[in-house]
């Protein structure tokens, strides 16, 4: 009780309370994530499930009953009778599981390197320095479809479709391990110049494990806000992807993946199909995103 | 001055180098290509041959050196997919994409300084204040879903513009354009504005940054005090010193533009460039990956050398700091 009442006064907790914007995203963020994650609970049709599924009710309006079946549906149905919200529900969890493993993936990247450039010094921090100039220079997206493409290579046809989510992961977290990388090595340059870090040195501490136990968590602050506003930025490659057609299987649709189907039925006339998935994206990906400015503002008085 | 040219030039080689590395690798390594090209009935003797006459056998070093040769040259083999010449399929669709990134390059713009400077001018204005909360919004939405709404508003609600193709093209030598034609120009209007829009509202708060500094230094204090007009010290002295690192980063962002097409013109199934790669992802069609990347790079490499340049040229603190740090 005694931490939590500490938390709550902290600065931090602080700054998030008086922060309207901060707390409605903080919010919007929370909900989307606890609905995607408990999505078999609360979902009410399994979209997963083609016995589940009635031809019949394909393309069923928002609120209103089917014309055959009388079927109501909150956000409507697709071609095959499956019910948007669910789809919704489960297409979130898979942008979700993509989001975070990427991030994940290049932040343990980005860390590694920046502290290997940071320690080293040296010609091992120009070289990586070098490849990160390099990578930076071209746009993310661009370097995900192109490992996403080589591994589509390298991997058996027979494996593609089950390896297509972990790809996935490699490739957006493969495209944005450089700002982490750039970030922790500034930061740990820092540290490693102070007085803490020459003791521990001085009394024969391990270098592995300086950098470890006592730079890292003095990098964390900046690292993030950086994994925020990547996350952010992951759920939109993730979508841009599966639009695309070179993200996950269409037999797993995330949300991406739900709004490259329902762009097919837009000229007919059924808008439900992509406006709502679309709502979803923007929802989660907006709410992240101004967590993410809260977060770099509140850790960084300097910059307002 | 010569020696940060030439340094420039060699890394700007070297960059290209590496990227010839992995294009070549790529074609080297990923997929068999004997395997692809031969299918299933051919002999081991047929497979050896092909392999020998591909040179597959020669050491790796002279295969690469080999490759950058032919790629000099502008031959990167032949499409898996489409058994066409890479490079004439790239040739092909390339007036395509550079139509489109021209139109929505100068559509940005235009219109990100021009809304730049109103919003700087006017700061307190309702205008000004809608204009950069529509920017808000408009960096937050991803690429596709701006072109799926425009698609969704302006041709299939309101049917004024086509929302796919090209529309009619006619040939001017060899370069095949759309803009000559009505239905040619209605269809770039929403594929150029859907990529043109992250670039504009980027160019535009950039300009209004840039602008809100340059208004508060003493030189413009001293020309406002001098009893200049508003618009010889607003355009003559202000804009004209805010320029110089936005045309920095329009040129920059020319390279964005061109690999962003890729999205665009799979929603607006735009016949560039860009939907060739985005096919070739999705067929391994390693070739013309490994040409499309070639092809990217050495454009950003130019681009990013000219813009080094330019600063170089237009920028006398460079200069300075550059001598300064030698003593």
């Amino acid at each position: 009780m005694n931490r939590i009442a500490r938390a709550w006064d902290s600065d931090l907790a602080y700054s998030f309370r008086h922060s309207p914007v901060a707390v409605v995203a903080a919010f919007v963020a929370l909900l989307i994530i606890l609905a995607a994650a408990l999505a078999p609970l609360i979902a009410p049709h399994d979209p997963f499930n083609p016995a589940s599924l009635n031809l019949m009710d394909g393309f069923t309006p928002p609120m209103e009953p089917n014309a055959f079946t009388g079927n109501t549906y909150w956000l409507g149905t697709d071609n095959q009778g499956r019910d948007i919200f669910s789809a919704i529900l489960y297409g979130a969890r898979i942008s979700l599981f993509v989001g975070f493993s990427a991030v994940l993936f290049a932040m343990v990247l980005g860390i590694a390197v920046g502290l290997l450039a940071a320690w080293r010094g040296g010609w091992v921090d120009s070289l990586l320095m070098r490849i990160a100039d390099v990578q930076l220079s071209f746009p993310s997206i661009l370097i995900a479809l192109l490992i996403f493409g080589v591994a589509r290579g390298v991997i058996p046809p027979a494996y593609r479709e089950e390896m297509a989510i972990w790809v996935l992961i490699v490739a957006i977290g493969l495209s944005d391990w450089v700002q982490f990388a750039r970030v922790v090595r500034g930061a740990a340059m820092v540290e490693k110049a102070r007085e803490y870090v020459q003791a521990a040195r001085v009394i024969g501490v391990h270098p592995v494990r300086i950098v470890l136990t006592h730079i890292l968590p003095n990098v964390m602050g900046p690292v993030l806000v950086i994994a925020t506003i990547g996350l952010a930025l992951a759920i939109i490659a993730e979508a841009t992807l599966s639009f695309l057609g070179v993200g996950v299987p269409p037999t797993q649709p995330s949300l991406g993946t739900l709004i490259r189907i329902g762009q097919g039925f837009l000229f007919s006339g059924e808008w439900w199909i992509i406006l709502f998935p679309s709502i979803a994206l923007l929802a989660l990906a907006l709410s992240v995103n101004l967590l993410g400015d809260w977060l770099r503002d509140a850790l960084n008085p300097r910059l307002k | 001055m010569i020696a940060y040219v030439l340094r420039r030039i060699v890394q700007s080689v070297l960059v290209m180098l590496v990227v010839a590395l992995v294009s070549f690798s790529l074609f080297r390594f990923v997929g068999d290509p004997v395997a692809t090209m031969m299918g299933q009935e051919a002999s081991q003797a047929d497979r050896e041959a092909l392999r020998d006459r591909l040179g597959l056998n020669d050491p790796v070093i002279v295969q690469f050196a080999g490759y950058i040769a032919r790629a000099a040259s502008g031959d990167f083999g032949i499409s898996y997919r489409l058994q066409q010449p890479v490079m004439e399929l790239i040739l092909s669709r390339l007036p395509a994409t550079l139509e489109l990134a021209l139109i929505s390059g100068t559509l940005a713009f235009v219109f990100g300084v021009g809304l730049g400077v109103y919003t700087a001018l006017n700061r307190r204005g309702w205008l000004s204040g809608t204009i950069m909360t529509v920017s808000l919004v408009g960096v937050s939405l991803p690429t596709f879903l701006i072109g799926v709404l425009l698609i969704w508003v302006f041709a299939v609600e309101l049917q004024w513009l086509p929302s796919f193709g090209r529309g009619e093209t006619v040939d001017v030598g060899p370069w095949r354009t759309g803009l000559l034609t009505p239905s040619g120009r209605a269809s770039i209007v929403l594929p150029a504005i859907t990529l043109g829009l992250y670039q504009m509202t980027l160019i535009m708060r950039l300009v209004r940054a840039e602008m809100l500094e340059v208004l508060r230094t003493d030189y413009i204090k001293f020309a406002r005090a001098r009893g200049l007009s508003d618009r010889a010290v607003n355009f003559g002295h202000a804009l004209k010193n805010t320029l110089v690192p936005v045309i920095t980063i329009t040129g920059l962002q020319l390279g964005s533009i061109i690999a962003f097409a890729i999205i665009t013109e799979t929603v607006f199934q735009w016949p560039g460039v860009g939907a060739l790669f985005i096919n070739s992802v999705q067929f391994v069609d390693i070739p013309v990956m490994a040409a499309y990347l070639m092809l990217i790079a050495l454009i950003f490499v130019v681009i990013n050398l000219v813009v080094d340049l330019l600063y170089y040229a237009v920028d006398p603190r460079l200069r300075l700091d550059r001598a300064a740090a030698r003593h």
